[in-house]
């Protein structure tokens, strides 16, 4: 696996802000570059899987940890 | 990617249902789609620049518990309703527009607005402007 490129750390932030300020990460990262994404809320497993279908972009790694997700998403 | 638009008729001005609108047009705005909001009375009355900050209350369906809850979710950092759609705005094509009418019955210009409006229409413009798009009512 390579390196991140950007990290959002969205842990305590609600719906929809995980997603805003992913999408708004992904603006300024390269096509192909990784983002790492930290979130708490309960709807980001979901939501990610939506927004990634829906925009293009890959999730490549997802786990979770004493209530923290964390996704690797591959930029389209 | 989906580029049919999104159309929400902001009617209510209290806290949570402008946060409920913030919120489903930043979620749109994220997945590319063109927002255009609509604002109707008390959800216009909202965005006067010097009540913009203002505590707008709750609906009445809140009651005291709802009340305590929204509190708390606010105490740990959610971010008020204006700038989740300030980020909304600059993620993606999220456009407002205030009510023509709605101006006249609260007697106000567009000096009176926060510039989160970017200027006013009528409803012909409206449903013009929306297309096939879907519309919210809130």
């Amino acid at each position: 696996m390579s390196d991140v490129h950007t990290t959002v750390d969205a842990k305590g932030l609600s719906c929809p802000m995980p997603i805003v300020k992913t999408a708004q990460a992904a603006k300024t990262v390269p096509s192909g570059e990784l983002i790492e994404v930290l979130a708490t809320d309960a709807g980001s497993v979901k939501d990610f899987a939506a927004w990634t279908r829906s925009t293009g972009n890959t999730i490549v790694e997802q786990t979770e940890d004493d209530g923290v997700y964390r996704f690797v998403i591959k930029r389209a | 990617m989906d580029d049919k638009p999104l159309a929400i008729v902001l009617f209510s001005g209290t806290d949570d249902k402008l946060n409920a609108a913030a919120v489903m047009a930043s979620g749109a705005a994220a997945l590319g789609r063109p927002v255009h909001i609509f604002l109707q009375y008390w959800g216009l009355d909202a965005f006067r620049s010097d009540r913009i900050k203002n505590d707008h209350g709750l609906a009445a369906e809140a009651g005291v518990e709802g009340k305590a809850a929204v509190d708390a979710l606010r105490a740990e950092g959610q971010a008020p309703w204006y700038e989740t759609l300030a980020m909304a705005k600059e993620l993606g094509n999220v456009e407002v527009q205030a009510c023509s009418l709605s101006m006249d019955v609260l007697r106000i210009t567009e000096d009176d607005l926060d510039d989160l409006v970017d200027g006013t229409e009528g409803v012909t413009a409206f449903y013009i402007a929306v297309g096939d798009g879907q519309i919210l009512f809130i």
